[in-house]
């Protein structure tokens, strides 16, 4: 999840980036003072800093898609010592959003917190080891050193070891891949829009390179979806669907306007003086349509599918992070969402 | 090009050699100076960057002592918080390059209950202010700064990144793991950071400023820019990802051996103006970044190609120059040449007054026009002089035509001369080599009986002799007069040419009368060819006698006398030695003897055939040469006395060979008859005979419709009337005619033939005779007979 390759002594530098960040969005934020009434208020938080990973979002409140829905947006980034779903949990978001992993878990740990749109349908978690490490292939990784983020970060990649029955030095990874690229680890944990690339900037060529795509091992584990509380759900359904509905149609455009979307992306990243590379940007929104639409996909954009999630859950319960899987109906809400509030 | 003139060949051909020359000459130099200039840059570029990367390890390497120094002691010493704030404070107030310096602790390792232990000492505000990081809020233990050298085992130099503020600064942490030993083996017990400001690094590195629009840039190991002119770069994107998006493979290509840590020399495409440039690139060791400057081609460049531009702009103005010099040249030689050919044509045209363009230079084509103008000057001199000295030719050619008409009136021309003599012929032909000769021939009777001839040949030729045979020809005639012999007519002209013959003219001359009646010539030979006598059936002879000298070689010479007889049919033939002395093209003369063979053999009946053959044979001789003399011939026949008829009474008639002259005959029969007192009888008789004899003649003796004469003469002699009548036509004997048949009735006879009968009844005698190609009829009628 960590895009950015900062590595200062200084403690200040995350909460000055995030204050930063939130000013920045703040300050683009339409104030539409004349009418107040007219439009419902509504704060999201993302998963992460601004990025093309949230294109759609921000082109659904840019391009005024959110207003079009009666909906007045507030949009905030979450970070790596805030997390989105403490946002949710403490009322400070009406929506927000979660992996499916931890959504689940949250779930079964008692939160009253339901899916409404399961967005990206396929797992961008990826493990990348150097050709020089002699990894080919999943068998490969045995005895190496395993670079992996914590928690739910850790589930495919350690189901994936005991479906191989690998042995591996498990170190622990933060936000850069400097460690990979320095070769302190054989292995690093990616997500496929962000650091893969992120090594790819740096100058390693993807020929130099074996992934391991989850996805490709039966682990799919979709992660992107939007979260909102149940007592939210129950008070106003509506503007719950048209954040959705609106949020899709911001996807949509952004797909279909790649450049404006990488324009608007890099515009809100400068803005909260976040480093922000145009080629690594273009390259993260062209594999969330990838991810979000990926080629042959039958269900309606946003929908989460069963069995994702019971792939997910039945994971999650095997590693012991959750002791039951929460009923699905309960879970997801995004198929009986009222049309239009 | 073969069309165009000198001035357009002369430009062409010097521009384009010289040109050529100097492009080439341009070119190899340009391309040389080039070279030099790229290779200059090339060491610029490797010396400068490599230079810059050395400063930069230099400033980096001694940032590294500290925090070396700081985990060395770590690991000898023991410590307590007390001592690392002491050593923390010391090593950043020590060393200005230091922004801050901590020593973060693995869990448990500073002391048992402790999972996070950093102590942090850092520059504020002028001060130094003191802090324990580390903690839930700052997980250390993951940190690049902290990880990476724990990992790796060695101290490592993090990639840079922006100060807590969120400012411009940029920083690095030189972190270094500090170990101790715990039963033989080494484990780890922190990692020593150094914050160091990279504002110093960014300053240098902007300042190096190539041309206008070069500059230098310093990229991480991960390629990410750290000073670049275009701020919007740093620390934002990596060559990589500019690469990525300027869809530039080559700029991959030179980032992957900047940070492999190459040096190198590279066509590089300039971020910042996007325009060809030259990268050289060294590596800064320590950090594994590396300085990369960049120098614009073209503006390095700028100072030969704006030389070369110069020189160019230089050479267009120097073929200018030329071009126009080489106009100017050409155009003064051509001019000259061009108004000398007008001039030329002008002359040609006859206009000799025509300007000659003024020239002054001294080259050739001055030369050329002097020349001319002195060829001008003589050809106009040469042709007045020519003009002059053909009026005078010309003059002299018409005199000189008057004169050879003027020679040629003055010898009897008419032929035949006496036609009222039958009793002789003349032929006489002058051909004088020249406009005018000094042959002459003449004849002319000095009485009833005596015919005069003469022939000569004036010693020299041309004008004088044509005035000395003038006035021979005059002397002989106005002589002859007076004296009736030829030595004295020699005799006297000689006296009158000899005396005051200052000029030493004289002519050989031969003189003979005729006498008709007899036959009897007299003649002297003044020095001349002696004629030929020809007599019917034998060889032709010379005349030897008379031989005198010459007329006006001796005053008082005595010329002699000769005397011959002709017989009817004798011919005399007289010539100059125009004739025998005729050349051919051996210079062999025609000769006497050849001329008396020519004679010997069958000649033409007529006088004028016999003049015209000896011509065609001289000329056949004579071939291609020239007539050297002027040739004269002088033929003279006898046919006999009987020509005085006249003295009887008698009358002579000359008739062309047509009908339409019987009435002429008829009138001079009637003349005659009345003279002579014939009766109307005898007249009426005759008229019957001689139309039909003359009508015979006309109708059947000649061949061709060439005219003819037929000459009569009626005479009496005693009781007899004497009728001759001659011609020259074919042999044809008038009295052969077939007699008439009487007992026919006169209406049933044919018309004539009755004149026939005439005469064999009336005439006593008649007598038909063939001389010399004449047909001569004698009818002797007695008169008392009618």
């Amino acid at each position: 999840m960590s895009s950015f390759s900062r590595n200062p002594l200084s403690r200040f530098f995350f909460a000055g980036a995030l204050l930063a960040a939130g000013f920045g969005l703040a300050g683009a934020l339409p104030l539409s003072a004349a009418e107040p009434s007219s439009l419902k208020k509504v704060n999201f938080v993302t998963e992460w800093l601004p990025q093309a990973q949230f294109a759609g979002f921000y082109i659904a409140k840019n391009n005024g898609i959110y207003e079009k829905y009666g909906l007045d947006v507030t949009i905030r980034p979450s970070g790596p010592n805030r997390s989105p779903y403490d946002a949710l949990a403490k009322g400070e978001a009406d929506i927000t959003m979660l992996w499916l992993a931890s959504g689940i878990e949250k779930r079964a740990q008692g939160a009253k917190i339901v899916n409404v749109a399961q967005l990206t349908q396929k797992s961008a978690l990826m493990l990348v080891a150097k050709k020089d490490s002699r990894i080919r292939g999943p068998r490969d990784l045995e005895g190496k050193k395993i670079g992996l983020w914590d928690e739910i970060y850790q589930i495919q990649p350690r189901a994936l070891f005991e479906k191989f029955g690998l042995n591996v030095k498990i170190i622990s990874q933060a936000y850069s891949v400097n460690l990979f690229l320095r070769g302190g680890v054989d292995v690093a944990s990616a997500m496929w829009f962000n650091e893969y690339h992120t090594i790819l900037a740096s100058g390693v060529d993807p020929e130099e390179l074996t992934t391991l795509f989850f996805s490709d091992y039966e682990l799919n584990f979709p992660e992107d979806g939007l979260y909102v509380t149940e007592e939210t759900l129950a008070k106003d359904p509506a503007l719950v669907t048209a954040f959705v509905k609106a949020s899709l149609e911001g996807w949509k455009y952004a797909f279909d306007h790649t450049e404006e979307a990488e324009g608007l992306v890099m515009r809100d990243m400068k803005e909260a003086h976040i480093p922000a590379s145009f080629a690594h940007q273009k390259w993260m929104l062209a594999r969330m349509k990838d991810l979000i639409l990926p080629p042959g996909l039958k269900r309606p954009m946003g929908t989460l599918a069963r069995e994702d999630f019971e792939r997910t859950g039945a994971a999650l319960k095997k590693s012991g992070l959750i002791a039951e899987v929460p009923s699905f109906g309960e879970f997801y809400r995004g198929g009986e969402l009222p049309n239009e509030g | 090009m073969k069309d165009r003139g000198l001035a357009f060949k002369l430009s062409f051909f010097v521009l384009t050699c010289t040109s050529l020359i100097f492009f080439g000459i341009f070119g190899y130099n340009y391309f040389v100076s080039r070279q030099m200039i790229q290779k200059n840059i090339e060491e610029n570029a490797r010396s400068l960057s490599f230079a810059t990367a050395q400063r930069i390890e230099t400033i980096l390497r001694s940032a590294q002592e500290i925090p070396e120094a700081v985990a060395e002691v770590l690991e000898e010493i023991p410590y307590d918080k007390d001592v690392l704030n002491r050593i923390l404070s010391s090593a950043v107030g020590n060393n200005p390059t230091l922004y801050g310096s901590g020593i973060a602790f693995e869990p448990e390792a500073f002391e048992k209950g402790t999972e996070f232990f950093m102590p942090y000492v850092y520059k504020s505000g002028g001060g130094m202010k003191f802090n324990y990081l580390g903690g839930k809020d700052y997980r250390y233990f993951s940190f690049d700064w902290y990880q990476i050298p724990k990992e790796l085992g060695h101290p490592v130099w993090s990639e840079p990144y922006y100060d807590e503020g969120g400012g411009d600064i940029i920083m690095s942490t030189y972190s270094v793991p500090f170990y101790r030993r715990e039963g033989g083996e080494r484990k780890l017990v922190g990692v020593v950071g150094a914050d160091v400001s990279l504002g110093w690094l960014q300053k240098m590195v902007s300042e190096i400023k190539i041309a206008r629009t070069g500059y230098a840039f310093l990229i991480s190991r991960n390629g990410t820019f750290v000073t670049h002119p275009h701020k919007s770069l740093i620390m934002h994107e990596t060559l990589f990802s500019e690469a990525e998006a300027r869809g530039d493979p080559a700029l991959r290509k030179i980032g992957r051996d900047m940070i492999r840590g190459l040096s190198g020399f590279v066509p590089f495409t300039s971020i910042v103006s996007h325009r060809k440039c030259w990268l050289g690139y060294a590596p800064v060791p320590s950090t594994g970044w590396s300085v990369g400057v960049v120098f614009p081609k073209g503006e390095l460049m700028e100072d030969i190609v704006h030389l070369g531009q110069i020189d160019l702009v230089l050479a267009l103005f120097g073929f200018l120059i030329l071009f126009v010099v080489i106009v100017l040249i050409s155009g003064s030689i051509t001019r000259s040449l061009t108004a000398l050919a007008v001039a030329a044509k002008d002359f040609a045209r006859g206009n000799w007054e025509a300007e000659l363009p003024p020239v002054k230079s001294k080259d050739e084509v001055g030369t050329l026009a002097a020349s001319f103008h002195y060829m001008k000057e003589e050809l106009k001199k040469y042709i007045r002089e020519l003009t002059e000295t053909t009026a005078v030719k010309e003059r002299m050619q018409s005199e000189l035509k008057i004169a050879h008409d003027i020679q040629m009136s003055i010898v009897p021309k008419v032929f035949p001369p006496f036609p009222q003599k039958p009793e002789l012929d003349v032929y006489a032909v002058l051909e004088p080599a020249r406009e005018v000769g000094g042959d002459l021939y003449d004849f002319f009777f000095i009485d009833e009986d005596r015919l005069c001839f003469v022939i000569g040949d004036v010693s020299g030729k041309g004008v004088p002799a044509s005035l000395f045979m003038a006035m021979t020809k005059t002397l002989i005639k106005t002589n002859a007069k007076t004296c009736p012999n030829p030595e004295e007519i020699l005799g006297k002209v000689n006296a009158e040419v000899s005396s005051g013959n200052d000029t030493c003219m004289f002519v050989t001359v031969f003189c003979g009368i005729l006498n008709i009646r007899t036959g009897e010539v007299c003649y002297s030979n003044g020095g001349h060819n002696p004629p030929f006598i020809l007599r019917q059936g034998k060889t032709p002879e010379y005349l030897r006698g008379g031989h005198s000298p010459a007329v006006g070689v001796l005053e008082d010479a005595v010329f002699e006398k000769a005397v011959l007889k002709m017989e009817p049919g004798d011919t005399l033939y007289l010539y100059t030695d125009g004739v025998t002395e005729a050349c051919d093209d051996k210079d062999e003369l025609f000769s006497e003897e050849r001329l008396q063979e020519m004679l010997s053999g069958p000649l033409p009946g007529t006088l004028k055939g016999l003049v015209e053959e000896t011509l065609r044979r001289v000329r056949d001789f004579s071939g291609t040469m020239p007539q050297a003399d002027d040739i004269t011939l002088l033929v003279l026949r006898y046919y006999g006395a009987g020509g005085d008829e006249k003295k009887k009474g008698g009358t002579a008639l000359t008739l062309a060979n047509n009908l339409s002259e019987l009435p002429r005959l008829q009138t001079a029969l009637a003349e005659f008859a009345e003279k002579g007192g014939l009766s109307k009888g005898i007249l009426h008789d005759l008229e019957l005979i001689l139309e039909e004899i003359v009508v015979n003649i006309i109708s059947y003796a000649y061949a061709e419709a060439a005219r003819h004469e037929i000459f009569l003469t009626l005479a009496t002699e005693g009781n007899d009337l004497v009728v001759r009548v001659q011609d020259d036509g074919r042999a044809f004997d008038p009295l052969k005619v077939p007699e008439p048949d009487l007992n026919v009735p006169l209406e049933a006879r044919p018309i004539g033939g009755l004149g026939m009968h005439l005469v064999r009844n009336l005439a006593r005698e008649v007598r038909y005779e063939r001389v010399q190609g004449r047909n001569i009829l004698t009818l002797k009628i007695p008169l008392s007979a009618s």
